[in-house]
């Protein structure tokens, strides 16, 4: 191995062990209860995050020296037996280190305004300590080689983000909209699952290079039939759906507008959102195999783009507008890559995620930005309707305007045809084991304790 | 490293018993509680050094004229393979830590002597690998819950019939000639041992009946599924395996879901746990080694992270009462601790990345997608709700508006000494699960070898008797 490679080598390493540490650093200390100062935190969190962005970017300028456009660090065997094994590994070309830059830049900024923004908030440690296990989700997942590894990152940004849109517990709706959407990223966490085992089956092997062809992104030639393409493609798409909220489950965007403005700008806005979009472009090749798989995300990310703008334009709350906005781009970005663009959608992903942290950033401060914006105008901001709406009759209008206002009735579709009857059925089974174990007992005491309880309550499951 | 070869195992096991006599005799709790972890502490030592004794190769005939169990018994009847040398310190751990975690208001409740009896059972069930001295001790290991049943004056008889139903069963099929016949028995047997639907209602009833501490002991070690890989791996044909496999999916599913709804902590912790043992079934009648080896692995993460997920509840129980998880509890600033190890727990429980569980979850699915992609379906949705479950529990018992109180209600410096020593276990397994995994693979190797030479030998001794037809 060349000097140049054991560099690369030992620079990818850092990548991840800087972030990786982080965690380590903040969670033994909570674990021992050491509260950390806020000072400590911080300085932990900036170390971490430049030492990550410069080996980061230390990686890039040796592949730009050496011209090597896909470098691959493996740490080693994870698990090995005879029949399965597991490998750390971890791969750097010009889908994941664009990512992965982002990830730190991005992070970087967001620390920075939540030093400030949560000084002495209550709960400033588990904010810190949530966020550094997004950012390590985070880089795990767009630098893995595995799919293995991409799941653990995935899992690890689901859970960071699912607790931070509970941050605020003392009230009943972050802790609602956090199950919620804990619940819709494990849906997607099981298609990715899944996913995986029919890769295992297909390659033997999770390595993505087995499946997308050993060329460097995005000129890898899958080695997969247009059918096994599809399967595996539409499992991956369902993961994809979950994470970035396309349709149907759209739906937990807004929730997750409930955590901290650091946490919703740089998650919900920036980076989480567009994991999804990152899968689907790692796993292009895949997509080139089936057209029929390229037809449908073109479909559901145009059916996304158009229905997050219509929902937006209804929004009352600035962070639910601009998560609907930054969905309808996220929409657009899954139609590009159905479609075939993959540079215009990365680039397209990149800037979109810059412009809307900077907004998130900004939305506490907008009513101060519009009045000072009407200031200079001299006169009120119009707010006109979009020219396509301007023929329709007001009662149409309406039901449009109903239709957006209830968010396309998504959530109450999945809530009425899967959660609802669900815990209908296994409420229904408790009562009637309450009533068998009450009647081998003896007596009835169960099954009546049970009949006595409330019915169902809405709030119990929303 | 040479662990001095001494009777380690018996040691243990002895230790255990005439431990539970000893504390039966103290009338003060805090001293009888004293000797408890004291005594419990030196069970795990025993089995410690029994089990690295083994894993170190340490030659176990050095002095064979020691061996206690020669002296007493004639030949050994107990001793230590791949399969149970990391068990059994395992269980003699969850023992000492439900011991020093046992909180002064459950002293009265959680009996130190069912608790040390309970354990000597389970080593010498662990440790046993001759069938009819297993019926014995399992015969015998059902009799603890009726005494603390009884001990506590509650209803005994959902246990009861249950677990007559198993002896009776188990018997049978140890006294019919070995074959389909006698597997189908023990199979039965060992289904309502494990709670498998529809002989589940014992386990729900038992977590509602007994203390936490001592339902918990009972049922986490997992004694049916070790009468699954002891009495029926050996001698079950392929096609009982099949139907011993969806019964378990379908009891993961169905506990799982009914995790999912349950408004009582007692009732969905039962249904988690049998959740997770289900799984364990599952991968046994696979029979392949990936899966086997998943199983196992997974039996040994459910030790630890159900366990100490159990004890995290119980903490909880000791703080609160008897909660239910109808509406939020807003928990989290009094013990803020305890929501981390509950959340950790929870999750290692579940397989979550980094945790123990994690790679055993992994290989099982690898497993059971490897016989049928359907399986492997099934095997995801339940980790799926398990997964959504605890969350939600979760969010119920440690978000929304503070819970009122005037004394502390943070853990005890015990209570975190037994959360960081699980912990350790959780995230340290989960980080490097190489040496656990290469010695599951070990024992899933060798219970797949016996049955191998059962089988090879059940076919000569019936290739005889074919030819011998027209």
């Amino acid at each position: 191995m060349s000097d140049l490679n054991i560099a690369m080598s030992w620079l990818g390493g850092l990548a991840i062990a800087a972030p990786l540490a982080l965690v380590l650093f903040l969670g033994i200390a909570s674990l021992l209860d050491r509260r950390l100062t806020e000072s400590a935190t911080t300085k932990a969190i900036r170390a971490a995050i430049g030492i990550g962005l410069l080996a980061c970017l230390g990686v890039l300028v040796l592949m730009l020296i050496s011209g090597k456009r896909h470098v691959v660090v493996v740490l080693g065997r994870w698990v090995e037996t005879e029949d399965f094994h597991v490998t750390v590994k971890f791969v750097f070309d010009r889908l994941s280190v664009p990512f992965a830059l982002l990830s730190f830049v991005l992070s970087g900024t967001i620390a920075s305004f939540a030093e400030r923004y949560m000084h002495r908030e209550a709960g400033y440690n588990r904010f810190f300590v949530l966020y550094a296990v997004f950012l390590l989700g985070m880089i795990v997942a767009s630098l893995s080689g595995t799919i293995e590894t991409l799941f653990l990152g995935w899992e690890l940004v689901g859970l960071s983000s699912a607790l931070l849109v509970a941050f605020y517990q003392e009230r009943l709706g972050p802790a609602r909209n956090g199950l919620w959407i804990w619940s819709v990223y494990r849906v997607s966490d099981a298609a990715l699952l899944l996913a995986a085992v029919v890769l295992h089956h297909m390659t033997g092997r999770g390595d993505f290079h087995r499946l997308l062809g050993e060329a460097a992104w995005p000129e890898g030639q899958a080695s997969a039939t247009g059918t096994e393409a599809f399967v595996v493609g539409l499992l991956l798409l369902i993961a994809a759906a979950g994470k970035s909220g396309l349709i149907p489950f759209c739906g937990w965007l807004p929730r997750a507008m409930e955590g901290p403005t650091p946490s919703s700008a740089v998650f919900y806005g920036a980076l989480s959102v567009h994991l999804g979009a990152f899968l689907l472009l790692r796993v292009s090749p895949l997509i080139d195999c089936s057209p029929a798989l390229g037809a449908v995300l073109v479909v559901l990310g145009l059916a996304t783009a158009g229905l997050a703008y219509l929902i937006g334009r209804v929004q009352t709350d600035i962070k639910a507008i601009l998560s609907f906005a930054s969905l309808s781009q996220v929409g657009v970005i899954v139609a590009e890559i159905g479609l075939g663009f993959r540079y215009l959608a990365l680039v397209h992903l990149l800037g979109h995620a810059c412009l809307r942290t900077l907004q998130f950033i900004r939305a506490p401060s907008l009513l101060h930005d519009y009045h000072g914006l009407e200031n200079a105008l001299g006169k009120h901001l119009t707010h006109a309707p979009p020219p396509f709406l301007r023929w329709a009759k007001p009662d149409t209008l309406a039901r449009i305007y109903r239709f957006a206002f209830e968010r396309a009735y998504l959530d109450s579709f999945l809530l009425t045809c899967f959660v609802l009857p669900f815990v209908r059925v296994f409420r229904r089974c408790d009562e009637l084991e309450r009533a068998w174990t009450g009647w081998l007992q003896g007596n009835r005491s169960g099954a009546e304790d049970e009949s006595k309880t409330p019915s169902l309550g809405m709030e119990e499951v929303t | 490293m040479i662990v001095l070869p001494l009777p380690w195992l018996e040691a243990a096991i002895l230790l255990a018993l005439v431990g539970s006599l000893a504390v039966n005799r103290v009338r003060n709790l805090d001293r009888a509680w004293r000797w408890g972890v004291a005594l419990t502490g030196l069970v795990f030592v025993c089995a410690s050094a029994a089990s690295l004794g083994f894993l170190l190769q340490t030659p176990e005939a050095t002095y064979p004229e020691w061996n206690l169990q020669t002296i007493l018994f004639g030949r050994p009847y107990l001793g230590l393979d791949e399969l149970n040398a990391p068990l059994l310190p395992a269980v003699a751990l969850l023992h000492f830590l439900t011991a020093l975690a046992t909180a002064r208001t459950r002293m009265r409740s959680f009996s130190l002597t069912w608790s040390l009896s309970a354990e000597a059972f389970h080593l010498a069930k662990f440790a046993c690998k001759e069938p009819l001295v297993l019926v014995v001790l399992l015969t015998l290991g059902a009799v603890l819950p009726l005494v603390e049943l009884i001990n506590r004056r509650r209803p005994a008889r959902v246990y009861v019939l249950h677990m007559s139903l198993f002896v009776a069963l188990l018997w049978l099929g140890t006294l019919l000639p070995s074959g389909t016949p006698a597997a189908i028995v023990l199979l039965a047997a060992v289904l309502i041992r494990c709670g498998v639907v529809p002989f589940h209602c014992w386990i729900t009833d038992w977590f509602e009946q007994a203390s936490l501490g001592i339902a918990l002991l009972y049922v986490i070690p997992l004694s049916g599924v070790y009468a699954a890989i002891r009495l029926v791996l050996p001698i079950a044909p392929d096609w009982l395996l099949s139907g011993l496999g969806l019964l378990s999916l379908t009891t993961a599913f169905y506990a799982a879901s009914m995790g999912l709804v349950q408004r009582d902590l007692r009732r969905f912790f039962a249904y988690f746990f049998l959740s997770h043992a289900s799984l364990v079934l599952v991968g046994l009648q696979l029979h392949t080694t990936v899966s086997l080896t998943g199983a196992l692995s997974l039996w040994f993460a459910v030790l630890l992270s159900l366990g100490g997920f159990g004890l995290v509840l119980r903490a909880v129980e000791s703080r609160f009462g008897w909660l239910s998880p109808r509406q939020h509890r807003g928990l989290y600033e009094h013990s803020p601790m305890l929501a981390v190890s509950f959340l950790l727990t929870g999750l290692a429980s579940i397989g979550f990345p980094g945790t123990l569980g994690f790679v055993a979850a992994d290989l099982l699915v690898e497993g059971a997608s490897g016989v049928h992609l359907f399986v492997g379906l099934a095997v995801i949705a339940t980790a799926t709700l398990n997964g959504i479950a605890i969350l939600r529990v979760y969010l119920l018992l440690f978000t929304g508006a503070r819970h009122t109180s005037s004394v502390s209600l943070n853990i005890t410096p015990r209570e975190r000494l037994v959360v960081l020593t699980l912990s350790a276990f959780i995230l340290g397994g989960g980080l490097f699960p190489q040496p656990g995994i290469s010695s599951r693979e070990r024992a899933a190797e060798a219970i797949l070898e016996v049955r191998k030479d059962h089988l090879v030998g059940e076919r000569g001794a019936s290739a005889p008797r074919s030819a011998g037809h027209p």
